[in-house]
């Protein structure tokens, strides 16, 4: 019970706009430590809503959601922004990194907001990220001088500069070609066989599903098969 | 918080579009430069003209009135003490215009902690003789170098030395009017008829002209002893008391003060000179006004750019968030960015302004009625760039305060999912 890292009870989700509808209905799942898991479903199941929910970032929901533990419905808004720093690595379709920073900055800037550590710690962690996903010479380059398989290699780096408890990923291989997807897809089993990594993928690639440890199919705000 | 990040947020993000941030920032600095400038120059101009009147005149004058009584015998009677008493046709009776123990009321205003200096003056009427002709006018006596210290009396003396007033026996330093009418020069010498008939010669060591014609061709000055002797009068004879006060506001009440304590007539500057101080307000009004209207409009150019900035960075906050960075985070970032911009633009604006005070500065202006002043009068009171710059940055303040307070509400999920 103790290597559960992320519950849900009974979460449900309305939008309200242009009419009420249920998107997501009483999802009830739980996560362990180290499973590589992938959520899959055809557009419009409601998966990405689900995947926003578990990250903390929308609070318009019913149910419960318990991440190591401590139950996200009574935080206020900064205390959900220090676990998202903290717990939860992000990673996006679209990469969304900044291109005001360079490469590195834009890794570093997660666990500068953390501040466990120094400066200079951090900007070692960082580069060995970069390192790890293959990518330490574009390092002071800006992001718009990247490559789009380049640029989700970035944005995974920046996920794991906190060496958060999970890393989710909004199809994070939607807008790659067949050969970065593979890169990127390399870069994720690494992670949890190696590191023992938690990850929570939503994809609609179901050949990237296959691969994983455990799936996760929704079909109309639920979960049919998990 | 983490200050040092969200300062290097804030820079990386007013560096990555420098031209937008150089633009508010000019904005901010035009605006404050005109401030500065414009206050600078109109309440130079202000002060100019309170001088014409207001730095010559006594702040207190104290004096005897020729006037009737305002106690009647009738008044003190029992009788009718508590009857309103009609009394028509009063005289006044003949009274010496000398003020008693002159040296004592003056040692007393000296000792006075309110008061910057005191100055005696004689006041007397005279005829200037030119051939056959007597031109009427008024002669003072005074202590030139108190005088010119507590009254910028030497400023008006335009030709030869005031001090010769004092170092020079018998002479007179002439209205330029007079001297005009009298086509006298430095050191000719001049014949004056006194008010008991004597005719006494007085040597012009001096010129000098108020800039109000009316007092330019009747007034002119000799030394206290000279006046004194012109009226047959002891070295005690004063007519006047000049008092300058440190705090011009009071003194309406110290006037009133001393005309009890010394049973004297006080008169002070505000009710001497109730239209410049009405005056004077309202131009210190207007200018306040322009300039304040001039930050306003710059503030708002602020926000709009500021807005603009926020609409563009939409993604940048939302990914900020994403990464565990609060409202309140991204709010001091924005606040950051226009206080940045409301500083650095203010200072520059403080320096330009400065700037345009001395280029006006020096810009030359000759009139007649201002023989003192050159160029164009600029006030460089530190008060108005202390404004200046507090209102560039309390205005900066509040056009980045919404746009910020937006960015900090902005929901991360509405622009992630909008791609």
């Amino acid at each position: 019970m103790s290597n559960v890292i992320l519950k849900t009870e009974q979460i449900s989700k309305y939008f309200h706009d242009p009419i009420s509808v249920k998107v997501l209905k009483d999802i009830s799942f739980e996560i362990l430590k180290g499973e590589f898991i992938s959520v899959i479903g055809k557009s419009g199941c409601g998966k990405s809503t689900l995947l926003y929910i578990l990250s903390t970032m929308d609070t318009d929901y019913e149910g419960a959601l318990w991440i190591e533990g401590e139950n996200m419905g009574n935080k206020n808004e900064a205390e959900l922004a220090r676990v998202r720093n903290e717990k939860i690595g992000f990673v996006f379709q679209f990469h969304y990194l900044l291109n005001e920073f360079s490469v590195l900055k834009n890794v570093m800037l997660p666990g500068l907001k953390l501040g466990n550590i120094s400066e200079k710690e951090i900007e070692h962690n960082a580069f060995e990220k970069l390192k790890l996903l293959g990518i330490e010479k574009e390092a002071l380059k800006k992001p718009n001088q990247l490559s789009g398989g380049e640029k989700q290699r970035v944005a995974i780096a920046r996920a794991l500069i906190n060496n958060p408890m999970i890393i989710m990923a909004d199809e994070p291989t939607g807008n790659l070609d067949k050969k970065n997807s593979e890169i990127v897809f390399n870069i994720f089993q690494e992670l949890s066989s190696l590191y023992n990594q938690s990850l929570l993928i939503v994809t609609h690639d179901n050949e990237f599903a296959n691969r994983t440890n455990r799936i996760i199919e929704m079909e109309d705000g639920k979960i049919i098969k998990m | 918080m983490n200050y040092k990040l969200i300062a290097s947020i804030s820079i990386s993000l007013l560096m990555a579009r420098w031209r937008q941030t150089l633009v508010a920032a000019i904005g901010v600095t035009f605006s404050i430069t005109m401030f500065v400038g414009l206050l600078s120059f109109m309440s130079g101009l202000n002060d100019m003209l309170d001088g014409l009147i207001l730095n010559r005149t006594a702040h207190i004058r104290l004096y005897k009135e020729i006037k009737p009584s305002k106690q009647q015998p009738i008044d003190i009677s029992n009788e009718f003490k508590n009857y309103h008493n009609f009394i028509r046709s009063v005289k006044p009776k003949n009274e010496r215009l000398e003020l008693y123990d002159a040296a004592g009321i003056m040692n007393a205003l000296k000792n006075d902690e309110r008061v910057v200096g005191v100055v005696p003056k004689v006041t007397t009427q005279v005829f200037y003789n030119v051939g056959a002709l007597d031109i009427n006018g008024i002669i003072d006596g005074i202590d030139a170098a108190e005088e010119s210290r507590l009254f910028q009396f030497k400023d008006y003396v335009v030709d030869g030395n005031y001090l010769d007033l004092k170092n020079t026996p018998n002479s007179i330093i002439l209205g330029k009017g007079v001297a005009e009418k009298m086509m006298v020069q430095l050191g000719d010498v001049i014949v004056v008829t006194t008010s008991k008939g004597e005719q006494i010669s007085l040597k012009v060591v001096g010129l000098f002209q108020s800039g109000i014609r009316d007092i330019d061709i009747v007034q002119s000055y000799c030394s206290l002893n000279t006046t004194q002797r012109l009226l047959g009068e002891s070295s005690t004879y004063i007519t006047d008391i000049q008092v300058k006060l440190k705090d011009v506001s009071l003194a309406p009440l110290i006037a009133k003060e001393y005309e009890n304590v010394f049973h004297l007539d006080a008169l002070d500057i505000q009710t001497a000179n109730a239209q410049f101080e009405t005056g004077s307000f309202i131009r210190t009004l207007i200018s306040y006004s322009v300039g304040i209207t001039l930050l306003i409009v710059a503030g708002f150019g602020i926000y709009n750019i500021l807005n603009m900035m926020i609409y563009e960075k939409m993604d940048s906050i939302a990914i900020l968030k994403a990464t565990g960075f609060s409202g309140k985070d991204v709010n001091a970032i924005f606040i950051l960015i226009a206080s940045t911009i409301g500083i650095v633009g203010g200072i520059f604006g403080l320096a330009f302004g400065l700037g345009l005070s001395v280029i006006i500065d020096h810009v030359p202006f000759n009139t007649a009625s201002l023989p003192a002043i050159k160029t164009y009068p600029i006030n460089y009171n530190p008060k108005i760039y202390l404004i200046g710059l507090s209102f560039s940055i309390v205005t900066t303040y509040f056009a980045g305060y919404f746009p910020a307070r937006r960015a900090s509400k902005i929901d991360p999920v509405i622009i992630i999912r909008g791609k």
